[in-house]
């Protein structure tokens, strides 16, 4: 599809039409979290604007970005990415740097979600899931847990591709959460978080959009998954299942909104930001999908039922560590092939 | 008289000629679609892989520089200079990524290099060589340089050496990719072992469909075929669907299965070789009992009855008469389904696990995700190239059977 529409793209580029003609074409991450956003951000802010704006979804990865810029046909304005996409991005030039003036200013969101081709969009975590239906009893614990195959029978998935997974790994093998990083910065470290996966891999699935873990925990496809912590609470108020999160050691992040460089809907795309950047609008964010925002004041207007679902509730952080960007910029192209090669054995 | 013969014979060429132009005229578009729909754009990706353009367009200087450097020791300051101009003009026009990236896929680290390096240039006037050495040791490295030359274009061998898990080394020889890096020549091998088997099957469950079609009355042989067309007539993407329905752990097989008494635990089907296998020989087989059937039709009947007539028993007429006369049919079938299982892509992905992927699997995540467009290029060139000469050799080992029947 993704690539019908290349072409498709290319094709009216070839015949000269006006690119500048398209609406306003916003790309999140589909589902549960994509649906939150829609009855928060989009459609409110089409019926307070009056702007018409498109919907897109995609599954990350820095490529995309790369081919929609070099292709000279890229068709999207305001993206969702995650941190390390957000600097690599950033530094190869793929993003418009954000004029914080027009966004409510540096000074309104909290200092983490600012940075200078990003505004900050929601504060979430990995977490370890089950479903409670099919684990009774005593449950895993933490992700030393997802590696014990006797007590906890059945297929694990994982998010495809070496980010958050060889982390999991390393504290998996006992790794304290504060030396992850500094393990992993050696190729020992590298080597160990791989052969920890190793022993993983007959009972190992791959997931790459984030709808698909509560799909396979539902369908008990799975016994065990990573996930969002947001789409396994909101299939169990939407769908009403009984997941169970274990927040020991989760992995703790930030996505970020950003412009594509060159957006022919640039004044749309900053008015959408600042729409979006209001606190009263990010507060009703986490009762639909219970992830933190980053505008300051909206904290407090957050109902009290949901804050022990979010991952920046003092229970919930005490034991995440933070997803180190820094580290992922100079390692993922590596770490992106060798676990590739590593994962079609 | 002759006059009159002259111009009947001119009239004669001119309507032969304006019948051929009418007929050139209506297959002009087919022939139009074909070469810029089909063979221009395959040309074009394929010649991807061979070309390489990023660094020396983006670093025109250095990349000439280096034309002149041995190979041995580090080059002269005047690569280091180019360098940093190039850099500097690359990082003001924005397109320092583009051979940031390039070098990446040949030496780990490249791309951090580039930007580190990019982020500390001295100011013109100043020594190159000693800026770019305090900005990264990795400078004072010949690996990093001979990586830079072996970009340098127009044309490269490094995709295609990936391909089948080769690379250059700093002295430009050919030496084998490291270990945790090396997976093309597995894939490839595992893409022609599932195809086998895939193709195998087919032969053998549509073999007996085939025969038994062809032996019916021509009324009841239509409406049996109809079980076979429906399912090919419908789409890919429904049929393996209905396969992750029928194989999951909580799907139809394993219900029925826990419900005789069968097994105790659901079996694991999804997401292994064998769903995958099984699949595609259900979406194949169409593909081998149609030829099959076709040829099977044509065995004049009389040469059976003859064969028993004169005692042979049954095995016997099956391997003197009609194994012989269907196997034009079993070729065909055969290579059809063998050429489209090779590609295959959806299937696997939607039934495989990770090792169960085939090389298209590898040639999308290059083109779409990655951006790689000389590693898909390259990988397209590989598999074209081991099904043609595959094709070359069936053909000759084909053809040489059918001489044997004649």
């Amino acid at each position: 599809m993704k690539r019908l529409m290349l072409a498709a793209a290319l094709a009216a580029a070839a015949l000269g039409a006006p690119a500048a003609a398209r609406d306003l074409t916003i790309v999140s991450w589909g589902g549960a979290y994509q649906d939150a956003q829609r009855a928060v951000y989009f459609q409110p802010f089409m019926q307070a604007r009056g702007i018409r704006l498109l919907e897109e979804t995609w599954d990350g990865g820095v490529g995309v970005l790369r081919a929609k810029m070099q292709s000279g046909a890229n068709n999207w304005d305001v993206v969702q990415v995650e941190g390390e996409e957000l600097l690599v991005g950033c530094e190869e030039g793929l993003f418009e740097r954000i004029d914080w003036a027009r966004v409510g200013g540096r000074d309104a969101y909290r200092p983490d979600a600012v940075h200078e081709c990003g505004v900050g969009a929601i504060y979430y975590s990995f977490v370890l899931a089950y479903d409670r239906a099919r684990i009774a009893g005593e449950g895993p614990r933490s992700w030393a847990d997802f590696w014990d195959v006797q007590r906890f029978p059945g297929k694990r998935a994982l998010r495809r591709g070496p980010k958050t997974n060889l982390e999991i790994a390393l504290l998996a093998d006992g790794v304290p959460a504060n030396q992850v990083y500094a393990t992993l910065r050696s190729p020992a470290g590298i080597d160990r978080a791989f052969a920890k996966l190793d022993q993983l891999r007959p009972h190992l699935v791959w997931w790459t959009a984030g709808a698909q873990p509560p799909q396979l925990l539902a369908s008990g496809e799975v016994a065990m998954t990573s996930a969002y912590n947001g789409r396994i609470s909101a299939a169990n108020r939407n769908d009403g299942r009984n997941f169970a999160i274990v927040w020991t050691n989760s992995l703790y992040t930030i996505d970020s909104w950003v412009i594509m460089k060159g957006s022919p809907n640039l004044a749309h795309a900053y008015a959408f930001l600042a729409f979006a950047g209001q606190p009263e609008r990010q507060a009703q964010l986490p009762p639909r999908i219970p992830y933190g925002v980053p505008a300051l004041g909206a904290e407090a207007l957050i109902p009290d039922a949901v804050k022990p679902d979010l991952p920046t509730s003092p229970a919930n952080i005490a034991t995440a560590i933070q997803l180190d960007d820094s580290f992922w910029l100079e390692n993922i192209d590596r770490l992106t092939q060798r676990f590739n090669a590593w994962a079609a054995r | 008289m002759a006059e009159a013969a002259a111009g009947l014979a001119r009239r004669v060429r001119r309507a032969g000629l304006r019948r051929r132009l009418a007929a050139a005229l209506l297959v002009a578009p087919l022939l139009v679609f074909l070469l810029i729909g089909f063979a221009a754009p395959i040309a074009v990706l394929l010649a991807r892989g061979v070309q390489d353009t990023e660094v020396p367009r983006v670093l025109p200087r250095v990349t000439a520089a280096l034309a002149a450097w041995d190979g041995r020791g580090l080059p002269d300051d005047r690569a280091f200079a180019a360098l940093v101009e190039d850099m500097r003009e690359a990082r003001a026009a924005g397109t320092l990524a583009q051979a940031a990236t390039r070098l990446n896929y040949d030496l780990n680290g490249f791309r951090t290099l580039m930007f580190s390096t990019a982020r500390r240039l001295p100011a013109p006037g100043d020594d190159a060589r000693a800026a770019l050495l305090a900005a990264d040791p990795a400078w004072g490295e010949r690996a990093t340089w001979a990586a830079l030359r072996r970009a340098a274009g127009p044309l490269t061998d490094f995709y295609l050496l990936a391909a089948v898990d080769l690379r250059r080394d700093a002295d430009n020889r050919i030496v084998p990719a490291p270990p945790e890096q090396a997976i093309f020549r597995d894939v490839l091998a595992r893409t022609f072992g599932i195809s086998l088997a895939v193709t195998l099957i087919c032969l053998v469950a549509g073999y007996p469909v085939a025969a038994l079609l062809a032996s019916l009355p021509a009324r009841l042989a239509a409406a049996l075929l109809a079980f076979v067309l429906l399912p090919f007539w419908t789409s890919l993407l429904v049929r393996t669907a209905a396969w992750v329905v029928l194989l999951q752990r909580e799907g139809v097989v394993n219900a029925a299965l826990l419900g005789l008494g069968l097994v105790e635990a659901p079996l694991q089907m999804i997401f292994t070789r064998f769903a995958v296998v099984l699949a595609m020989a259900h979406i194949l087989l169409p593909f081998m009992i149609l030829p099959l059937y076709a040829v099977m039709r044509a065995i004049p009947p009389g040469l059976t009855r003859a064969a028993a007539s004169l005692g042979a028993p049954p095995w016997r007429v099956f391997l003197r008469v009609t194994w012989p006369l269907s196997l034009p049919g079993v070729a065909a079938g055969s290579l059809m389904v063998f050429i489209q299982a090779l590609g295959y892509y959806i299937t696997p992905a939607l039934l495989g696990g990770a090792s169960d992927q085939m090389i298209s699997w590898f040639i999308a995540f290059y083109a779409s995700r990655t951006v790689n467009w000389g590693m898909a290029a390259a990988l397209s060139v590989l598999l074209l190239a081991a099904t043609a000469a595959l094709f070359t050799v069936y053909a000759r080992l084909a053809g040489e059977a059918r001489v044997r029947i004649a």
